[in-house]
């Protein structure tokens, strides 16, 4: 008998969406670039080569882990190229190299691979090295230098660096001070601070890119943002133009990156819609119960941290409702579980 | 009022390849047709020809068992097997082979009724019943016993010439070059539900049939013709019924449950054939097509003719297929033998070159990204869905509601780390259903033992 040609079968769908986890992480390094660029400006060189050390330890403690443990390679999915960025955004630009480094390790060891790998993690990765590098060298990590004074000199050790304050100081906060910058240099990012916080302006900028392209929904960022806006319009400290203090909390710090880069982290995020918004108000409050009561300087990183924990809860109490389930139905099942 | 479904995808239709190509018949018919006895949604029918009986277009060569609708030969010839057969579902099934004698001999027990407003319901029922119609869209449902269990309790009336899959392009044509069978079969259905009013959607990337329905329908009161938005799954029965209606069918229910009954285009324009021209149901327009086809084609196809034929009727492969489908690419079932042949629901045989078809990932990851739960029509969480499925916690994976699902692939289209999800939850229904059934026959021997 002739040798038949079969064909491979398959489950349906047959086809897919162009769009692919390297397209989406790709996308999300491009939002990056913005702050990235605002940070040189700033800071001079030093804030590229700290990015760019970061990069590459992610990527290769996540290389360096799958191949000792003889588990399928990671396929290039950029992953960890975007947790090396973030968490070298949230580090002063002075820290030394091997200080990203140990934070790396524990980003993406000890907090990703560990877990289990891309997608089974619980913590941001990059939240959760930056709360670990807090606890080991605090004096370090809050070590900022002003914008413009460190340029070429501290490419290589960040000795002569000229520190300042953050303008979001846990004195600040407390006593409602308001910090030296005007609104139009917090709005672009003349002031000290982390290496890719300070531009609120470049990372509106990301974050609307990455809406446009779909790659985040607005739920998250928007509910998060709302939620200090209206908690720092409705109270302000130290006498302060309810307005003028609102614009400074949102300006400042975090809040920017955090809103849409870190809170939209899709592992450590709700899925459901529902969920997502009651996630970006619960970091919203956490920010700013930190910021007004906390010992910290900065409520973001640990709000969201927070409700990492509490994803698959508001996952659970996000869910859409059944479809086809008319009203009474409804109620007679309430009345069924009550019984 | 305008409703819309929740969610859905946008796959780039792939229509263009095949939507000019007028409907036309095989240049050279099938020498040989495998008729199966298993056409729809139900039980096979049983065969009640003989090999060496000598039939007729049109003559019954299968009778309802169950749930049903019966089968005739699409072509004139002798009977010269009847034996279990490959088939497009899966596995092999009871088919009549019958060789064809080219004669085209018409016999059938139809009577043709071109004025038809002398039948009662009953009789109106039965020709479609006995003219062996079911849902061409796909699944097959026996249309008799859809208007039968319908009448009474429907209001809304609605014609499914969405075609949201992909290159598919027969509904298309049909109603192009169609209209009028379509619509004259509606009318009839109109009058066996008793009512005065129906809609026909078409998705909107159908503009010039759209506007031919228009122009048809614009003599006919009662009969409107709704452009949807292009939507995948805007053709889903529950999916269509929301739009037009904005209810929902409730979880388990029937589309009466909400008053409305769904008609696939070509199964109203076969309604029209059975009662104005007396003739069941024995061929059909499908969509030969996709990157590997050569000549992409609409060809009218009588049942029982094979993929191979119908492959070398569009000029054969261009290029190598990685996948030959029966239906289309969001749900159509995947071929391994081209010696297959086409059924009452096979609306398009599509042949995807390695390029075209999903790429297939070795160990994906999930990145929880919630575009799963975003684009569900059926309001669920297929990322937890699938979760629980991988580790065989069926009772928790029911909880979520998986038997809703339609499995209508948007999720796993939209997945970016391309996880297999239907094919999960196929096998999730598939445990689900025998758990239940074991837990029933064991409280059933409890009960008789007390």
């Amino acid at each position: 008998m002739e040798e038949k040609k079969l064909f491979t079968v398959a489950s349906s769908p047959h086809i897919c969406s162009p769009v692919a986890t390297r397209n989406l992480m790709l996308d999300v390094l491009i939002a990056l670039a913005p702050a990235l660029c605002f940070a040189v400006y700033f800071f001079g060189p030093r804030a590229l080569l700290l990015t760019a050390v970061s990069v590459l330890g992610c990527e290769f403690f996540e290389w360096g882990y799958r191949k000792l443990l003889h588990k399928p390679a990671a396929g290039g999915d950029l992953s960890a190229a975007v947790t090396g960025v973030l968490l070298a955004f949230v580090c002063p630009v002075t820290l030394p190299y091997w200080m990203v480094l140990l934070g790396d390790f524990f980003a993406i060891v000890v907090v990703k691979q560990l877990f289990g790998g891309l997608g089974q993690n619980f913590l941001n990765p990059a939240l959760a090295g930056r709360a670990f590098l807090m606890l080991c060298y605090p004096v370090a990590m809050t070590t900022w230098v002003l914008p413009g004074v460190d340029s070429w000199a501290g490419i290589v050790s960040a000795a002569n660096a000229v520190t300042g304050a953050t303008p979001l100081g846990a004195d600040l906060m407390h006593k409602g001070l308001l910090p030296d910058a005007s609104l139009m240099d917090m709005f672009v990012g003349n002031i000290g601070g982390c290496v890719g916080e300070i531009s609120a302006l470049a990372l509106l900028a990301g974050g609307i890119y990455l809406l446009v392209r779909g790659v985040i929904r607005p739920y998250v960022p928007v509910s998060f943002l709302a939620a200090v806006a209206v908690l720092t319009l409705i109270f302000p400290k130290g006498g302060n133009g309810n307005f003028e203090w609102m614009m400074y909390n949102v300006l400042g710090g975090g809040l920017m990156l955090g809103a849409f880069f870190m809170a939209t982290d899709y592992v450590t995020s709700p899925v459901t819609n529902k969920g997502e918004i009651f996630f970006g108000i619960g970091c919203g409050l956490l920010t700013v119960f930190i910021r007004y009561f906390g010992g910290y300087p900065e409520g973001v990183s640990y709000a969201i941290l927070i409700m990492n924990v509490c994803v698959w809860t508001l996952d659970k109490v996000g869910r859409p409702s059944r479809y086809g389930l008319t009203a009474e139905a409804k109620q007679a099942k309430k009345e069924g579980t009550k019984s | 009022m305008k409703h819309s479904f929740y969610g859905g995808v946008h796959p780039h239709d792939c229509k263009a390849a095949s939507c000019q190509e007028a409907i036309a018949p095989l240049s050279k018919p099938p020498a040989q047709v495998v008729i199966p006895m298993a056409m729809h949604l139900g039980a096979p029918c049983k065969p009640i020809v003989q090999v060496g009986d000598q039939v007729t277009v049109g003559q019954k060569i299968g009778e309802i068992a169950g749930l049903g609708a019966p089968i005739h030969a699409s072509v004139s010839g002798k009977v010269t097997a009847v034996e279990p057969r490959p088939y497009v579902g899966g596995g092999k099934v009871m088919s009549v082979v019958i060789e064809n004698d080219l004669q085209d001999t018409f016999g059938s027990e139809l009577t043709p009724h071109p004025d038809y407003s002398g039948l009662s319901v009953d009789e109106l029922v039965n020709i479609v019943k006995e003219a062996g119609i079911t849902g061409m869209g796909g699944a097959g449902f026996p249309t008799h016993v859809k208007i039968s269990s319908g009448i009474g309790k429907v209001d809304t009336l609605i014609v499914n010439a969405a075609e949201c899959e992909p290159y598919i392009t027969a509904d298309h044509r049909l109603m192009l070059e169609d209209g009028e069978r379509i619509i004259g079969g509606l009318k009839i259905l109109m009058k066996t539900f008793g009512l005065t009013t129906s809609v026909i959607g078409v998705e909107e990337n159908k503009r010039d049939a759209i506007e031919h329905l228009l122009a048809l329908a614009a003599n006919e009161p009662g009969i409107e013709v709704l452009s949807l938005r292009t939507r995948y799954p805007q053709g889903a029965e529950k999916q269509l019924i929301q739009r037009v209606t904005g209810r929902e069918v409730p979880p388990g229910g029937l589309p009466a449950h909400v008053g409305c009954a769904v008609f696939n285009a070509g199964t109203t324009a076969a309604v029209y054939d059975a009662v104005v021209k007396g003739i069941p149901v024995t061929s059909r327009v499908l969509t030969v097509t996709g990157g590997a086809i050569a000549r992409p084609k609409n060809l009218l196809v009588p049942f029982g003719t094979s993929f191979q034929q119908l492959i070398d009727e569009a000029g054969g492969f261009k290029e190598d297929p990685i996948r030959v489908l029966s239906g289309g690419p969001m749900m159509g079932i995947a071929q391994y033998d081209l010696s297959v042949c086409t059924i009452k629901g096979t609306n398009s045989i599509l042949c995807l070159t390695a390029k075209e078809a999903a790429e297939v990932v070795e160990n994906p990851a999930c990145i929880r990204c919630g575009r799963c739960v975003n684009v569900c029509p059926m309001h669920l969480t297929p990322v937890y869905m699938h979760l629980y499925a991988e580790k065989k916690q069926w009772d928790e994976a029911e909880r979520l509601n998986l038997m809703d699902c339609i499995e209508c692939g948007s999720c796993n289209y939209i997945c970016p780390a391309r996880v297999p999800l239907v094919q999960s939850f196929r096998t999730a229904k598939f445990e689900i259903r025998s758990l239940a059934a074991k837990r029933k026959a064991a409280a059933e021997a409890k009960e008789a033992k007390a």
